[in-house]
């Protein structure tokens, strides 16, 4: 078996352990590739259905080709959309100006602690993968977060033989990670082999592309000339930078982006 | 390093690899240089960090750069377990890093547990100590199969053979003793890359492969394609008008057309579609590791844990299973507890019914006991009253291992033992009976049913034994029901007095209950004075083969002395007529099945004697019984 199913097997395992040990589940979808591919991959686990939410926490600060994507892929494939925002923070006017972790964490962390629990989600699945960067390497797949969302690094449950942890005191939340095992060039090389739609952001216009898509005023486009996905595969290939580079929340100190997790971002 | 394009090498399926063995042996100094000398990290990156501890005004060590990468240098929590790519002339690896420290155990056991092979790593001025030992017992435990065994810091003995042959030798007579014979014994300098791509000159006496020669040599994992078909359902779907059963397939391969045999109970049923979505054309066969998705021809009753094979080649049906285990809960593992088993996508409720043997992995020596501490490793045998679906780990990797939950945590890991030919499972018997009988129930409960008869003078101690081997049993998983004279005489038998008839009367009826839960599995301990030789005879009459005798046999001078209800006294005095011992006569069985002189052995070696009493007459033969059938 290669390579690429290989890990959408596994995936979809996932998916499935998931969808039969966990009540109240939802998918988190930033309309990026990760999570279109993340998508995808449930539509293969459930034989072409999204048998649970896909929720969207909208920061009103989105790139609106992305908000355009997200409105037209949740008809074409039939989506259960909840939508997420952090009202109280967005009418005070938070923004990057009021700082960019304060901004993240008011509008990502704080959106997504909301509509989950409006909700009574007990169970997220969310599409980080561990060579995004140091923090989610140590990612498990069934990822605990306490009552207040936060995440203990530090004691971890153990997580082997595909033996996932599947029960938790009450007040627990659950992350779902699908495609923690995934690198970059995987989720390119899959959405290649899959025909899988993007926003067209991803692909250079004017010499520049997204690596990586956020909100538009922490999202800094690269110099690329890579218009489609064997362009962008090639360019990766000969990469060396991180895939984050372009992300400015997580560069406003070294651990910056370990204590946004921690908090309980994604 | 450079002879292959990137391109071929990271379509190519990463070997994930684990670096094992005792703190400050040098793991993470082999991960920085390995990285290093393979041209693996970003150009300028060694360079940034010699220069950053110039800055610091500390010596540079190969060591920083795994820390760096993961940038938790300054957070200081390396404690878990972390990703590291890197690559060879011959293909791509990923490095699951360890940790060394013992209390990290299960954070080694999560990164193990999913690589194809393994690094030992063994200072060569300490030799294996007991984290490495512990360490590869684990791998073993785990499924690593290969090893190879690194001995680093050679520059520290003068590169000396004598001294390498040494810890070699030490370690390679521990590593037979377990069943792991690693593939290469490297001696090496992590610190000075001697031996790590490159060989060493000081070491001209070393002619096996390097670090890098040894991970290339590692075969990828086998496909189990080959083996007998194991799948187990993971989930039953009715989103639309389709029917589909989904689950992985563990080994063997199935094909449309093919007829399938669940496990439990042997219903079959013919595969007519391998569904799936958004593929050019429909699957007509998959193999393991596919997660798939397939349509039967009948709606057979089939669940979420139950496991599809071949007729010919099932996995075995048991309630009991001798396990290996490794044991990370922060409560020790104890005889009688309960956990859940998770086999699979089956979950059970098992019972630990033996400690055979505890290992100290520092001379392998085992010993008898009834618990297994954190951390440790053990041989333990569990009961389920559900009927388990298990292989052979020595065959089957996938289906022969199970972790164990209490409350909501994973607190260890098993591999299943090949059953002793002696105690090969009842298989098919269970699944055509239609009624079930006292065997099947007694397979399940780990014990037959049966009456424990307690018969002696009032204040002889029926009531406290009773209560005390009902309570010790219980503990133990068994189904086991106190029945006592007073509670009987205050609902069942209220419309009873104490005339001779009466009494008889009270005796048959409780004999008839007793009878009743035995022959629904259950151990019945009855504690009725029972005076007559008659009564007793109608009882052993009407209990059967359930019945046995128990004469707690105090003689009435000691129980007049206790006298803890007052009773004697008001019997004396006349206060109670026909009061056995007193005004009427108790006679003492001619023949019980079992005497406790209550008299003159304490009320604890009295329990004690009938709780063993009790094992050897009802709880091991049930054992034996389950395991002796043929298939």
């Amino acid at each position: 078996m290669d390579q690429l199913s290989a890990l959408e097997d596994q995936s979809i395992y996932i998916f499935r352990e998931a969808f039969n040990r966990l009540d109240k589940l939802a998918m988190l979808w930033s309309i990026g590739k990760d999570s279109n591919v993340m998508l995808w991959l449930a539509r293969k686990a459930f034989f072409g259905h999204v048998p649970f939410p896909v929720v969207h926490v909208d920061t009103h600060h989105k790139i609106p080709e992305m908000i355009e994507f997200r409105d037209r892929m949740a008809k074409e494939w039939k989506l259960d959309l909840v939508l997420g925002e952090n009202r109280a923070a967005l009418d005070a006017g938070m923004g990057p100006a009021r700082g960019r972790i304060t901004c993240c964490t008011a509008l990502k962390t704080e959106g997504l602690k909301s509509v989950i629990g409006e909700n009574g989600f007990t169970a997220v699945f969310a599409g980080i993968r561990r060579d995004e960067d140091g923090t989610r390497a140590k990612e498990r797949v069934f990822s605990p977060r306490t009552e207040n969302a936060e995440w203990d690094f530090r004691d971890q449950p153990p997580e082997f033989w595909d033996q996932f942890k599947t029960t938790f005191p009450p007040g627990t939340s659950l992350r779902v990670h699908p495609i923690l095992h995934w690198t970059e060039l995987d989720v390119w090389r899959y959405i290649r082999r899959e025909n899988i739609p993007l926003v067209d952001l991803y692909f250079s216009k004017n010499g520049r592309r997204y690596r990586s898509l956020g909100c538009a005023p922490c999202t800094a486009s690269i110099e690329s000339t890579a218009s489609t996905v064997d362009e962008i595969i090639a360019e990766l290939e000969r990469s060396n930078t991180s895939e984050r580079a372009g992300r400015a929340q997580d560069k406003v100190s070294e651990d910056a982006f370990e204590r946004l997790r921690a908090g309980g971002y994604m | 390093m450079n002879a292959i394009s990137p391109q071929r090498l990271s379509s190519q399926r990463r070997l994930p690899i684990v670096i094992v063995g005792h703190v400050d042996h040098g793991k993470s100094t082999l991960v920085g240089r390995l990285l290093n000398d393979t041209g693996s990290l970003p150009e300028g990156k060694v360079e940034a960090m010699r220069e950053m501890s110039r800055r610091r005004g500390m010596p540079f060590e190969w060591s920083f750069v795994m820390d760096a990468l993961q940038a938790e240098r300054d957070q200081g929590i390396t404690i878990d377990t972390t990703q590291v790519r890197f690559q060879t002339a011959t293909r791509p690896y990923v490095i699951i890093d360890a940790p060394g420290h013992k209390e990290f155990l299960k954070n080694m056991v999560t990164g193990a547990a999913s690589a194809d092979a393994a690094l030992l790593v063994i200072d060569v001025t300490e030799g294996a100590l007991e984290q490495s030992r512990r360490h590869a017992y684990l791998l073993h435990l785990l499924g690593v199969r290969q090893v190879a065994v690194v001995i680093n810091k050679m520059d520290m003995c003068d590169f000396s053979e004598a001294r390498y042959h040494d810890v070699a030798k030490g370690i390679l007579g521990y590593l037979e003793e377990i069943g792991v014979r690693p593939s290469a014994v490297v001696p090496i300098s992590a610190r000075h890359g001697n031996n790590i791509v490159t060989r060493c000159k000081h070491m001209d006496w070393y002619s096996g492969p390097t670090v890098a020669e040894a991970l290339d040599n590692f075969l990828p994992p086998k496909s189990l394609t080959d083996q007998p078909l194991r799948f187990p359902i993971q989930d039953i779907y009715k989103f639309d008008e389709r029917r589909i059963i989904a689950g992985r397939i563990e080994s063997g391969a199935l094909a449309v057309g093919d007829t399938l045999t669940f496990s439990p109970g042997g219903r079959t049923a013919k595969i007519v579609t391998i569904e799936s979505w958004n593929e050019p054309e429909a699957r007509t066969q998959a193999v393991a590791g596919q997660s798939v998705g397939i349509t039967l021809d009948q709606q057979i009753f089939i669940e979420r844990g139950h496991i599809a094979a071949r007729a010919e080649a099932r996995p075995i049906e048991t309630h009991s299973i001798r396990v290996n285990l490794f044991w990370l809960g922060h409560e020790p593992l104890v005889v009688g507890r309960s956990y859940i088993l998770k086999l699979g996508t089956a979950e059970h409720d098992v019972t630990v019914q033996a400690v055979e043997r505890v290992i100290d992995v520092e001379d392998l020596s085992g010993r008898g006991g009834d618990r297994v501490e954190r951390n440790g490793v053990g041989e333990v045998v569990l009961h389920s009253r559900s009927t388990l679906v298990v292989d052979d780990f020595g065959d089957f990797s996938r289906t022969g291992r199970a972790v164990l939950v209490d409350g909501y945590d994973v607190v260890g890991g098993c591999i299943i033992q090949k059953p002793k030919t002696d105690e090969m499972p009842a298989h098919n018997l269970i699944a055509t009976a239609h009624t079930l009988t006292a065997e099947e129930r007694s397979i399940s409960n780990g014990h037959q049913g049966g009456i424990l008869w307690l018969t002696g003078l009032s204040g002889s101690g029926k009531s406290t034994l009773a209560m005390g081997l009902e309570r010790e049993l219980f503990r133990k998983g068994v189904q086991i029901c106190a029945l006592d004279g007073d509670a009987v005489r205050q609902g069942l038998n209220v419309d009873l007095g104490f005339s001779p008839e009466h009494r008889s009367e009270n005796i048959r009826r409780v004999a008839q209950v007793a009878r009743l839960f035995a022959e629904s599995g259950m151990i019945v301990v009855t504690a009725f004075i029972s005076p007559t030789r008659a009564d007793r005879a109608i009882a052993r009459e009407i209990g059967g083969s359930f019945f046995h005798e128990v004469h707690v046999a105090a003689d009435l001078d000691t129980c007049e002395t206790r006298d803890a209800k007052g009773l004697y006294k008001k019997a004396r005095t006349g206060l109670i007529p026909e009061f056995t011992g007193v005004s009427a006569p108790y006679e003492a069985p001619v023949n019980p099945e079992l005497v406790l002189d209550t008299g003159k052995i304490s009320a604890e070696g009295s329990l004690a004697d009938l709780a063993r009493y009790t094992e050897l007459a009802l709880i091991r033969p049930a054992r034996r019984g389950s395991k002796t059938k043929a298939v």
